[in-house]
């Protein structure tokens, strides 16, 4: 067990204590959930099962610091989504197919339902909850994608907003050949591409 | 007068919680103490299940329940079960299993040994119907109308009589006619008779069908994804054998349905019967493998028709085979809806239809956007090309000489509709899309690449009535306009409410929706599905309303003098004609309404209302004026949608690859109720449609019965490299007379217009080859090319 906790930690950094826990919630003021929706060891453990202890870590979320206990093969979706209450982010295949669980780690989008919690540490992780400014003003792609009216269901809407969020930040002005490149990794079975799109074009126009 | 709100553009309040994360569905409710519910299903195509022994499961540590098909309600076959032992298909659900969390569920299940007896299987129709065929299901291989299911065999003699590669036309369970179509035959100049195949296809909904339950006070309270809302609660109640009133059903929003999630579906009832179980909330969430097993598919035909046609191209009779493969339940009537489409979208003259539904050991069928219209407008709309071709008339022509009008006939009945502008939308995309000019330069060369051209139509029935309608105006003056359509994602809920604000001259501000939660006081509305909500519910929202202005008349002269005659509405006041200072604004009505009591203010309710209507207004009494009405408008007659889609492609006949360098939707919705969604509409409508028509199909493995499209790359809904990057739009914008604003539905027809109209740009780039299947994919293009023969059977169903 302690080999698998080894290659989860980052270079050089102890494994916080319970005790640093608490006091981290205490200074933060960020409890997680006190339900736990996936497996949690202290709540019931399966002893001798490789690989279903969790380990507790920092993971820094739209600009916050959130602590919360991750077991060794926890996709990020399930940590933001079961224990961090970050519902914004969907999962539509929990398999790398459709890209509505697209968040932002480090400036590069990323299917969270593909990638280990425990290998985002120390990066800085975006998801659709962490576009909207200090007072609730939309990010210029959520509110071309209203004014374009891109969403349908709605379903794949935050992971297009990330996308396009991503795009934005490194090729501010995309043709719109471009734009559908970028934005190829995420489905939308309604069909809205057109619509999306539009919206991609607007917010590049008017950020 | 001018509408303000309706034909005008504005932003749909559900907008904003889709772009920021905060629109809630059925997988982001939490319950506390909530278990996770998993499925174990069938690994066979057709299994008897002999024995459960969940002994090992149970005695882990965390593992709840285990729910078994012995302790569900039976629902009656052919109907989708909640849970079986008598698996038809491959990922059936067996039982369920509660756990604490959702991996210990999952590993429960596989410490359960179920012992599965294999019974026969087939996954081809025409193998079940011939004589020594396996039936699919142990009750028999065919749903019979007004008999139900049974076991149906053709003979050898029926099967011989097929030519080569021609489809095998026994004894139909279902048929009707009108006219002589032997006659029309002989007067034809051209007559075609062509065996098709179009392909099933899974629906890919992205939010899987998962669903949270949980009881309180025998009350079920269930959080699901459903594209209706009120009329999903009547069928679940009964999946859960409690009364409609019992039950709390929130569908806020619906992660895309497109025909699977309009009704009620079993597997929504399993989470609720867990928790009544176990006592405790469970969550049952479902995966994307399993959605294809469980997340139902349209129906494949296996079809033949034969049509006849004068020298001008006009349609003088048809007659038209249909086999439909219905998986392992009823699979839908899309058949019938197909032939019935047919006899509308063409008008011929006479016209027969045969056709049987068999059953196949693959997953349960049911409507997907356009159910029997798309298959046979894709089916259809080449062949109208190669009759074209060899009439040597032009394919634009071909169509507008059998557009239905205003008094065209419907179905095997001959049902009159209540407006048809087939011919106007037609006109309209032509000139638009310049199709004289661009067809001039179809066959153009460039390399390998060779430009195409085409034209498609579709149809279907867009309308209902006799639903209710409810608003409140509250003592604050504000509307609410209580809508239990759904939210399927087209936004018409919200367009239709909004006639409720035009009629009682509302500010939009100054109104909110109630919706998603059936505990808000929701009326009866028909479910949002079939194209129906724009024509069906602006009836009922305009009811309501109107119902709320009489009352609003009333208070006025109970309170200021004379008849409610000498009243009228405006700026959210009720005022005296001649004298507007008499006045009364709605706020102070509202209250007024309250003190007054009886119907005004939802304390008597109108008889004609359905109770869950009835429902709400009495949850809804003393909160303000209640305007609450049946709709009991006129309505004579089909209600048609219809749609034309144009298109230009750039053939690549080494790859088989395509490019869609144009395309042009029209639709004939009647009046146009909310511009930006209705283009929003044409153009991802017509993203299904190209999916439909060249990308998507279910794939089964013949000799073992087992998927082999079980992931969205598989079975290849279309990504944004495989459509154009921008189409353009129109409306005939005609109203209809039948709906008080003109309006009807559209959905659906967009789809099927634009998938058949790339599959006649396909053939018309090959120079007239006609594949006579769908979806046509690169390597069919490629072998047509090289005039290979394809890898498939003529008739062969589910391949590659």
């Amino acid at each position: 067990m302690t080999d698998q906790h080894e290659f989860f930690l980052p270079e050089g950094q102890p494994a916080p204590s319970r005790r640093e826990f608490i006091k981290g919630v205490i200074a933060s003021g960020v409890v997680v959930s006190s339900v736990a929706y996936v497996p949690t060891t202290w709540a019931q453990s399966t002893p001798g099962k490789s690989g279903a202890v969790e380990r507790l870590l920092s993971l820094n979320v739209n600009g916050q610091t959130r602590r919360v206990d991750v077991l060794p093969n926890e996709t990020l979706a399930m940590t933001l989504r079961y224990k961090l209450g970050l519902t914004g982010t969907k999962l539509g295949c929990d398999r790398a197919e459709c890209g509505a669980c697209t968040v932002i780690i480090d400036g590069v989008t990323h299917y969270s339902c593909s990638t280990l919690t425990h290998r985002v540490r120390g990066r800085q992780i975006t998801t659709v909850e962490g576009l909207e400014g200090p007072s609730g003003e939309l990010h210029p792609v959520q509110q071309a994608f209203m004014d374009e009216l891109g969403p349908q269901c709605g379903f794949c809407t935050p992971g297009q907003v990330m996308s396009a969020v991503a795009l934005l930040k490194v090729n501010p002005n995309p043709t719109r050949q471009e734009a559908r490149e970028a934005m190829a990794g995420n489905l939308c079975r309604c069909g809205a591409y057109d619509h999306y799109l539009n919206g991609v074009m607007r917010a590049a126009r008017e950020s | 007068m001018a509408n303000v709100l309706v034909g005008k553009n504005f932003t749909p309040p559900d907008v904003r919680g889709k772009v920021t994360g905060r629109a809630k569905y059925a997988e982001d409710f939490r319950a506390d103490g909530m278990l996770f519910c998993r499925l174990l299903t069938s690994p066979m195509p057709h299994a008897r299940v002999r024995d459960i022994d969940a002994s090992a499961a149970l005695a882990m540590e965390g593992v709840v329940a285990v729910l078994t098909a012995d302790e569900v309600p039976d629902v009656q076959a052919p109907r989708n079960p909640i849970l079986t032992n008598e698996p038809h298909y491959v990922g059936a659900p067996i039982l369920a299993v509660a756990a604490v969390n959702e991996t210990l569920a999952e590993d429960a299940i596989a410490k359960i040994k179920v012992d599965l007896e294999l019974l026969p299987f087939t996954v081809d129709p025409l193998e079940s119907l011939r004589a020594d065929g396996p039936d699919a299901r142990l009750d028999g291989n065919a749903v019979v109308p007004r008999e139900g299911l049974r076991s149906v065999k053709w003979t050898a003699e029926d099967f011989a009589a097929a030519g080569d590669g021609e489809l095998p036309m026994g004894e139909p369970t279902a048929t009707w006619s009108y006219g002589d179509i032997e006659a029309g035959f002989a007067k034809s100049s051209v007559t075609l008779d062509e065996t098709f195949v179009t392909a099933s296809t899974s629906h890919h909904s992205m939010e899987p069908r998962t669903a949270m339950a949980y009881w309180e006070n025998g009350t079920c309270h269930l959080f699901g994804s459903n594209q209706s809302q009120s009329f999903v609660v009547p069928g679940l109640a009964n999946y859960l054998e409690i009364e409609p009133d019992k039950l709390v059903f929130v569908g806020e929003n619906c992660g895309g349905g497109f025909g699977s999630k309009g009704s009620a579906y079993p597997i929504q009832a399993v989470p609720a019967l867990m928790s009544k179980k176990t006592g405790r909330p469970v969550m049952m969430r479902i995966s994307r493998a399993e959605e294809y097993a469980i997340g139902s598919a349209r129906p494949g035909f296996q079809g033949r028709i034969k049509m006849g046609f004068r020298d001008d191209g006009r349609l003088l009779a048809c007659d038209l085979y249909i086999i439909q493969e219905s998986g392992s339940n009823s699979g839908g009537g899309d058949w019938n809806a197909a032939a019935s489409a047919l006899s509308i979208v063409y008008t011929p003259e006479a016209m027969r239809f045969r056709g049987i539904s068999v059953l196949t050991n693959t997953p349960p069928r049911g409507p997907q956007r356009g159910p029997g219209q798309n298959q046979i407008a894709i089916a259809v709309e080449p062949l109208l090309d190669k009759a074209a071709r060899k009439l040597g008339i032009d394919q634009f022509a071909i169509r507008r000489i059998n557009a239905p009008d205003h008094d065209s006939r419907y179905g095997g009945d001959r049902g009159v509709i209540t407006s048809a502008y087939m011919r106007e939308a037609l006109d309209k995309g032509a000139e638009r899309f310049d199709w004289t000019g661009k067809r001039a330069r179809s066959g153009e060369r460039r390399g390998s690449k060779v430009i195409g051209v085409g034209i498609g139509q579709a149809f279907h029935s867009a309308g209902s009535n006799g639903f209710d309608g409810l608003v409140r105006l509250s003592p604050e003056g504000t509307l609410h306009i209580h809508t239990g359509v759904g939210n399927l994602g087209t936004y018409s809920y919200a367009s239709t409410s909004r006639v409720a604000a035009e009629v009682l001259k509302c500010r939009w501000e100054n109104c909110v929706i109630e919706r998603g939660d059936s505990s808000r006081g929701l009326p009866w509305n028909l479910g949002q599905f079939g194209s129906t909500t724009s024509f069906t519910m602006t009836r009922t929202n305009y009811a309501a309303a109107m119902d709320a202005v009489a009352k609003l008349k009333e208070i006025a002269a109970h309170d200021l003098g004379g008849s409610p005659d000498d009243y009228d509405i405006g700026n959210e006041t009720v005022f005296r004609r001649g004298n507007p200072s008499r006045r009364l604004t709605y706020a102070a009505a509202a209250t007024r309404a309250i003190q007054l009591g009886g119907k005004f203010c939802g304390e008597e309710v109108a008889e004609d209302l359905n109770p869950m209507t009835k429902r709400a207004v009495r949850g809804l009494a003393g909160t303000g004026l209640i305007g609450a009405a049946k709709d009991t408008l006129e309505r004579q007659g089909m209600v048609p949608a219809l749609a034309a889609g144009f298109i230009r492609i750039e053939l690549d006949l080494e790859t088989g690859k395509f490019e869609i360098l144009d395309y042009l939707g029209v639709a004939d919705c009647g009046t146009v109720m909310h511009p930006q969604g209705l283009a929003a509409q044409i153009r991802s409508g017509a993203v299904m449609g190209f999916g439909l028509a060249s990308l998507e199909r279910q794939v089964y493995d013949p000799h073992y019965g087992l998927p082999r499209s079980v992931g969205l790359y598989q079975a290849k809904p279309p990504s944004y490299l495989d459509v154009p990057t921008q189409m353009d739009t129109d409306a005939v914008d005609q109203p209809d007379p039948q709906n008080p604003m003109g309006t009807k539905g559209i959905g659906e027809p967009l789809m099927g217009c634009a998938g058949a109209a790339l599959l006649c740009a396909i053939s018309d780039a090959l120079g007239g080859h006609y594949f006579n299947r769908t979806p046509v994919l690169p390597d069919m293009i490629v072998n047509a090319v090289a005039e290979r023969p394809q890898s498939h059977k003529p008739l062969q169903v589910n391949t590659d």
